[in-house]
């Protein structure tokens, strides 16, 4: 490990990365004031893609405002989408047949895995190594080509209504994803052959980007970061939702609090995601996908409600305050990656460049989401 | 001091089994489409604009009820209908389909209870002008076959 | 050979032809070989196999307006880019392709070779000073102290061929190596080089430097385009950039015959079949270099980028100090055998 150094206050200059820089993955600002190459101070600048997706929620009717929670993580829409159904179901008291959960759930992983592809892709030619993103893409690909011929689309999948989804999945679905499971298991050990096992990229992130779990608590951090810094906390555990109980999977938890350990994370819940698909393949039950009974209008009694799940970056709570007409009243989203991204300022103070842009996308930031 | 050999081993091993991994790719065929040259066939779920369905008669199934127009989120929908003289049911006289604004999220097709609207397998649309991306449903449905 | 005006303005004349050829098509290589390894084609538009790529590119980036930012030192400015091509075209004045195919045999051709090679890393220093960009300037200082951690090894590695071979012109080190493949330098076990085993270590050393020293990833922190945009050429367009980029081929290109010739026996066909009429041929040379390149661009499309740190440890922790032991050893073995 490097010893800090003593920097000068007075011989800086301020480098600003962004909001149109080829390492914030979106239009995030940081304004740096550098030392030669360290970091002397950082400030993150949000607000560039702002949409008052929370305004807009109070302009719209519950089953309108649906499509919008797939704009704001666009890498794991699902999870989000899960997110929105969840709290409407319990405001408005709605059953959820066992299929229809089954397939969330099946759903909800596959998608957290083609997101945490995008993320290793990403960060790996954050490094600077640009063929894994390729194979990322190409593993991505067979997971959207999955989900869209039960969705109908590859991103914003919207997939999800209040009681149900959409429509049933199919045998082709089922089968392909056996033969996904299959691959991405083999496509894995590949992974950590090409990129894990890799001397440079271990280098460059075994005791670099340091968050320690004092910091986590502080920020609010979830997900991966927290989970690297030693936090076992997952939304599916902690406060289990949908037919997470049922199902045995592990969380993984690494201590490292270093870059690496939020990668090794990472790469553990895909193997997870891909445990929890096969056993919920194994026990989908047979029956409908939509509730029989559902009110025409869902209109929540008024009062104050809250669900919360586990995206591909942590915990996306959603608060929803109902006065009991068509629209919501207050729809507050707490959303991972804007309590993981609070880190950055604090944590990049004395790095070198280089490691605080490797350490920004171990955070796996994703700027809409974060803006909303 | 320690380690510095067993350091130096180790990594170009790890360096060695990278470039093992993608020599094997190289030789592979592929996984990708030559685009403009060949294309993917759609699924048949694939959400792309809306379009009305014929029905036997050559006609629309829609009785001007408006609940797409309704149940859209971006408000990009906007028909009218009449009622013909001696007909109890509205005949629909123009869809407009504004997709500048639309965001495919299908509530339209769900919220019709008379099997009127379906999605369409059309997803390179491309034009310089933002006009073209105002759709007459009802003329789209007479070029239809 | 006498060296007349005629004999130099064709050798040069087609110096510039070969590096231009090369530079042009080993972009067309790089793409499609990161094609290949990332399971898609690479460029397939434009011609057969994407063949004609590299002079419509060309076209391109001379038709586009070459901008200069306002406030910066435009005689600095626009310099860099013509001494980030000149040093590069200059060094295959001396390189031998074959035994009667080399413009102007210099008896001190490797220092010739260093000597340019040090002028590239001149070359980024001004382009980045020139530039008036806070990432060029963070990326020329890298791409400098990069130059001058890998530029030692490279020498010292180098000294100990000169040692071997008893000369510093190029085509005699080449000549001296003739006779099959067990007669190269890269095989330690042969009286040549005092049998030091330590032989493969030193060509893997002037690999690494090589790769190093023509900012190629996994060292091109010069560029490093994650971190610093663009690098040094941040602010460059047109044929300022195709310059730069025409440049850093030609360096590769060079690089690669300087292993070949240093360690793999230049023109040496690896069997000497006397009858034979490609013994001994240029094509052979062509083809070892072209090998060494396709490493390079192996090596490029595998590996994540290194840091500074890491990159400076690895100069001065270990090719560094391996370098100068063999330097020694062989030195030593040479007085013995």
């Amino acid at each position: 490990m490097n010893k800090p150094i003593e920097l000068q206050p007075d011989e800086t200059f301020v480098l600003n990365v962004g909001p149109q820089h080829p390492a914030t993955h979106g239009v995030l600002r940081v304004k740096m004031t550098m030392d030669g190459e360290y970091i002397y101070d950082a400030e993150t600048v949000l607000g560039y893609i702002h949409r008052m997706h929370e305004k807009m929620a109070e302009n719209r009717t519950y089953p309108q405002y649906m499509p919008n929670m797939g704009r704001l993580d666009y890498l794991s829409a699902m999870a989000f989408n899960h997110g929105y159904a969840l709290v409407v179901e319990r405001a408005c008291e709605i059953e959820v047949p066992e299929r229809a959960e089954y397939i969330r759930v099946i759903t909800v992983e596959l998608n957290r895995i083609s997101s945490h592809l995008v993320w290793l892709g990403a960060f790996v030619l954050d490094l600077g190594g640009f063929t894994p993103l390729m194979y990322c893409f190409d593993d991505r690909e067979q997971i959207l080509d999955l989900l869209e011929s039960v969705t109908g689309s590859r991103l914003t999948y919207c997939y999800f209504r209040f009681g149900g989804i959409y429509n049933d999945i199919d045998d082709d679905f089922i089968v392909g994803t056996q033969a996904f499971i299959k691959r991405m298991r083999k496509e894995l050990k590949m992974y950590a052959k090409l990129v894990t096992g890799n001397v440079i990229l271990r280098r460059r992130l075994e005791g670099h980007g340091m968050i320690d779990r004092d910091m986590c608590l502080r920020y609010g951090a979830t997900g991966p970061v927290a989970r690297g810094s030693g936090i076992n906390y997952d939304v599916r555990k902690n406060e289990p939702y949908s037919i997470y109980p049922e199902i045995d999977f592990d969380v993984p938890v690494y201590d490292g609090c270093d870059s690496m350990a939020r990668y090794l994370v990472r790469m553990d819940e895909i193997e997870q995601s891909l445990r929890i698909i096969e056993q919920s393949l194994e026990k989908l039950p047979e029956g409908e996908v939509n509730p029989k009974k559902k009110p025409k209008i869902i209109k929540p009694p008024a009062g104050d409600y809250y669900a919360a799940v586990e995206t591909a970056r942590g915990n996306f709570g959603i608060r929803l305050v109902s006065d009991g007409s068509k629209t919501p009243y207050r729809l507050k989203l707490r959303s991972p990656t804007y309590s993981n991204m609070h880190i950055f300022d604090e944590a990049c103070r004395g790095m070198l460049i280089a490691d605080a842009l490797a350490f920004m996308g171990s955070l796996d930031l994703v700027i809409p989401e974060m803006d909303r | 001091m320690g380690g510095y050999f067993t350091d130096l081993l180790t990594g170009t091993k790890s360096l060695i089994d990278g470039m093992w991994i993608t020599l094997k790719e190289f030789p592979r065929k592929p996984v990708t489409l030559n685009y403009p040259h060949e294309s993917v066939k759609m699924y048949k779920r694939f959400r792309g604009h809306i379009e009305l369905i014929k029905n036997e008669e050559g006609t629309s199934n829609c009785i001007v009820c408006g609940m797409c127009e309704r149940a859209c989120p971006s408000s990009c929908i906007s028909l009218a209908g009449k009622k013909p003289e001696g007909s109890k049911k509205k005949v629909l006289t123009s869809y407009i389909l504004d997709f500048t604004t639309c965001s495919l999220c299908g509530s339209c097709v769900e919220s019709c209870n008379f099997d009127a609207l379906q999605f369409s397998n059309e997803y390179n649309l491309a034009s310089t002008r933002r006009e073209d991306f105002v759709f007459d449903l009802l003329k789209r449905l007479e070029a239809q076959e | 050979m006498s060296l007349t005006l005629l004999n130099a303005a064709v050798a040069v004349f087609i110096a510039i032809c070969f590096v231009g050829l090369n530079a042009a098509y080993l972009v067309w290589c790089e793409r499609k070989g990161a094609g290949f390894y990332q399971r898609r084609p690479g460029p397939m538009e434009n011609g057969p196999w994407g063949l004609l790529q590299p002079p419509i590119d060309g076209v391109k980036l001379m038709t586009k307006q070459l901008l200069i930012p306002g406030g910066v030192d435009k005689a600095i400015f626009m310099v860099a880019p013509v001494l980030a091509m000149f040093p590069a075209l200059i060094s295959f004045v001396t390189i031998p392709f074959s035994k009667n195919i080399v413009a102007h045999p210099i008896n001190v051709g490797v220092l010739m070779i260093f000597a340019f090679a040090a002028l590239g890393g001149m070359s980024l220093l001004v382009a980045g000073w020139g530039s008036r960009n806070k990432y060029a300037m963070i990326s020329s200082v890298r791409a400098v102290s990069q130059t001058v951690a890998y530029e030692i090894p490279m020498l010292i590695t180098t000294i100990t061929i000169v040692l071997v071979s008893g000369s510093l012109n190029l085509s005699e080190i080449a000549a001296s190596q003739l006779g099959g493949f067990w007669k190269w330098n890269i095989w330690g076990f042969q009286e040549a080089v005092g049998y030091n085993i330590l032989m493969p270590i030193s060509f893997l050393i002037i690999f690494v430097c090589a790769v190093a020293e023509t900012n190629r990833a996994p060292f091109d922190l010069g560029e490093a385009e994650s971190e610093l945009v663009a690098g040094f050429h941040t602010e460059y367009s047109s044929m300022g950039f195709g310059l730069f980029f025409m440049g850093e081929y030609a360096n590769i290109v060079i690089g690669a015959c300087l292993v070949t010739i240093l360690f793999l026996g230049g023109w040496s066909s690896p069997v000497p079949l006397g009858f034979f009429p490609f013994t001994d041929h240029v094509g052979w040379f062509l083809l070892k270099i072209y090998m060494i390149i396709f490493v390079f661009i192996w090596i490029r499309w595998t590996f994540p980028r290194t840091t500074i740190y890491g990159l400076l440890n690895l100069s001065w922790k270990y090719l560094i100090p391996i370098s100068l032991f063999n330097l020694l050893l062989t030195a030593a073995l040479l007085k013995v055998f």
